[in-house]
């Protein structure tokens, strides 16, 4: 209810009533239990999955693992990705696995949250809560998920001879534009997949696509080394570096493995035009919240 | 209106409140259909849930709200309870609400009764340490303490409900909306709902109920409110409401009826039964009519040829084809006369109302004179009336019964036999 509309209204009838209530919104002002709740739901969710089967945290570990181990084998032992020389193909393995781990805390996040809203229904209809815990609480038990991965891949790390770096502290900084960035997908798609249906399986693909579009398997120099030349290229290479995953899996990879490759700003040819995927993100996140904003209010008429 | 507090906000103001949804004609669920046909527009038809509701509850009140299904009761409860934005008109709530209503929503039933309460303790506004703190207390009282490492999904549905009703009286809340919770759970659990809500209530706290359940409404709530097809038909006192509900819903389509009685008709056909209905003791058609007051039911006969003698029955059958009355004016008029053919006739039969507080069914016949069988037409389903009363003991009739106890020191069984 806006504010004009209470002011059009001719006095109200009862003394010391105070303000009436609004429906449910995506915020509240009961920060406290906000957090509470996002935080409980998705420790319980990570508790369901650590303890639901006798391997949970085997399991938790396996699947970046696995996916590293077939990706290892194809790319460095048979067609020798890491072995050119280049400064971006040193410490490959190092740098595959905490790609994939970090695109698996965004796929996890946005791909999770899709349904969230939907599958939460019950809740939804229910209980009055502010409906923004429902795709934060699925961004959050992503990043526990992160965390423990992110553990193992310190441990492959200091086994392949990674040593300790001060730019490590820059993990908080590049995280948090991981989350933000995910977040913000995770909010659109939440509030979108209410209404329409078919955003699971368009999501999917997408983000399939992004993943072969971000410097998982393929170095970000060996993409630029291709598309360097010729303007169709060029252009390519421009979106390319439009995708915030490339900044950020880069800087990772720049911060946390090894300094003789590209840092993102050296990739994108001056820090001045970190500014671009970093607007991506900031407004990825706006537009994610507006619109799940809006859709909070009425998201449990329309389910 | 309700009336503005003496003292002090009245817990719930509810102020012309409507409630429209948009019925979608053809929903649009995907992306595709709208990127195809980007210019189409969405035709929906509106559905007006909730039409200019207006009340107040006062503070440690008992409130119930009453409808039919579809009549917007669930509707107005989620609108109180802040999960429905509200279309036009206001609400306000004064005092921390509980936001669940219905018990042991949330739970999750891959998890043990330990993590389930702490989260549905956190969604009803606790902190987790007040809702880990309460968990013995919890636990305890749903007398689960021997299954609290169980999965929910092996509880049995009555541990369920036990668990998320001991949750659910853990709340601080000052006002309390319950829906239906009374259609879960045994008679012995219902009682238990209702004790502890009785003395919330006591306590100062305001309980909003929503049933379609008249019994319980009777019996637990200070005031009420009905609802037929989103709009206000009746605030105040329980039975009132009660009275009009079973009204509303025994209430009849005349056309509809029309047509039974044809489907019914039986007979040679030589007189008509032309109308059919029940009088209360005013002598005012009705379709209420309340317990101890004197009933007539009356039918108006068209005789088409001579009749000698014909003879009226009348049954009234209850919803289950038990005829719980039976007269024929045969009994006293076996000689009723010569009717000639275009003559009309009134037949009455009046009787104190000693019937239960349930719906009946009459059914008149006109037979010739003789053994009742020989028919000239048959009168069914033509309209129904319900018998509405305070005390339903529950039999089939309340009849007047003197009740005597004697107070006899020390005597026996066999002595009293003697």
């Amino acid at each position: 209810m806006s504010t004009e509309t209470i002011a059009a209204e001719p006095a109200v009838p009862y003394e010391g009533l105070g303000r009436p209530i609004h429906g449910p919104r995506a915020l509240t002002d009961d920060w406290a239990r906000f957090w509470h709740l996002t935080y409980n739901i998705a420790r319980n969710e990570f508790k369901l999955k650590f303890f639901g089967s006798a391997l949970g945290y085997v399991w938790q570990v396996m699947r970046p693992l696995l996916l590293f181990g077939v990706l290892y084998v194809f790319f460095v032992v048979i067609s020798g990705a890491g072995k050119g020389g280049n400064p971006g193909e040193a410490a490959y393995g190092v740098q595959l696995l905490g790609s994939i781990v970090l695109f698996g805390f965004f796929g996890e996040a946005t791909g999770g949250a899709v349904r969230s809203v939907v599958d939460r229904e019950n809740l939804v209809r229910k209980i009055q809560f502010p409906r923004l815990v429902i795709p934060l609480s699925i961004a959050l038990l992503a990043l526990f998920n992160l965390a423990m991965n992110l553990v193992v891949v310190l441990v492959f790390a200091l086994i392949s001879d990674v040593t300790p770096m001060l730019s490590w502290l820059e993990l908080p900084l590049i995280l948090t534009l991981l989350i933000l960035f995910s977040t913000g997908i995770a909010m659109w798609l939440a509030a979108m997949f209410v209404k329409f249906r078919d955003i699971q399986p368009i999501w999917e693909v997408f983000s399939q696509i992004l993943f072969y579009a971000s410097p998982v398997i393929i170095p970000a120099e060996s993409v630029r080394e291709k598309l360097e030349h010729g303007e169709f290229h060029h252009i390519l290479w421009h979106v390319y570096l439009l995708n915030p995953l490339v900044a950020i899996f880069q800087q990772f990879r720049h911060a946390m493995v090894n300094h003789a490759t590209l840092s993102a700003g050296q990739l994108y040819g001056g820090w001045a035009y970190l500014l671009e995927p970093l607007g991506i993100i900031a407004l990825t996140f706006a537009i994610g919240f507006w619109v799940f904003n809006r859709s909070a209010p009425s998201v449990a008429e329309n389910l | 209106m309700p009336q503005p507090p003496a003292s002090g906000p009245e817990p719930i103001v509810v102020q012309s409140l409507s409630k429209t949804f948009k019925v979608p004609e053809e929903r649009t669920h995907t992306l595709k259909e709208r990127a195809l046909h980007p210019m189409r527009r969405s035709s929906h038809q509106s559905f007006s849930a909730l039409k200019d509701i207006s009340f107040g509850v006062r503070r440690g009140e008992f409130f119930g709200i009453a409808g039919r299904n579809g009549s917007g009761k669930s509707t107005l409860l989620k609108c109180l309870a802040g999960i429905y934005g509200v279309d036009q008109g206001k609400i306000w709530m004064n005092g921390r609400l509980s936001p669940f209503i219905e018990l042991g929503v949330g739970f999750n039933p891959d998890l043990a009764a330990r993590d389930n309460v702490v989260l549905n303790g956190i969604m009803m506004g606790l902190s987790p340490r007040e809702a880990r703190a309460r968990y013995d207390a919890v636990i305890d009282f749903a007398e689960l303490r021997e299954f609290e490492e169980l999965k929910l999904k092996n509880y049995s549905s009555g541990m369920h409900v036990r668990l998320a009703f001991s949750v659910a009286i853990q709340v601080d809340a000052e006002i309390l909306l319950v829906d239906e919770v009374l259609a879960v759970g045994d008679a012995s659990f219902q009682q238990k709902c209702f004790d502890v809500f009785n003395k919330m209530r006591d306590s100062g706290r305001t309980i909003v109920f929503v049933t379609h359940d008249m019994g319980s409404l009777n019996r637990f709530c200070h005031r009420a409110l009905l609802l037929e097809k989103g709009e206000m038909v009746h605030l105040g006192e329980p039975h009132e409401v009660a009275d009009r509900y079973l009204e509303i819903n025994f209430g009849r389509d005349p056309e509809a009826a029309a047509k039974r009685v044809e489907e019914g008709r039986g007979g040679d056909g030589e007189a008509r039964i032309v109308d059919a209905w029940v009088q209360d003791e005013h002598g005012e058609r009705s379709t209420t009519l309340a317990q101890g007051q004197r009933v007539t039911v009356k039918a108006l006969v068209n005789f088409l040829v001579d009749v000698e003698d014909p003879a009226a029955g009348l049954y009234i059958l209850n919803e289950d084809h038990v005829a719980i009355v039976v007269a024929t004016s045969s009994t006293e008029h076996e000689r009723s006369g010569r009717f000639k053919a275009g003559e009309s006739a009134l037949f009455s039969f009046s009787f104190e109302n000693v019937l239960g507080p349930r719906r009946y069914n009459p059914l008149f016949t006109l037979a010739h004179r003789g053994s009742g069988l020989d028919l000239m037409d048959r009168f069914e389903g033509a309209f129904s009336f319900v018998v509405t009363g305070p005390d339903a003991t529950g039999g089939l009739v309340d009849l007047p019964v003197e009740v005597g106890i004697e107070r006899s020191a020390a005597t026996s069984a066999q002595e009293l036999a003697l």
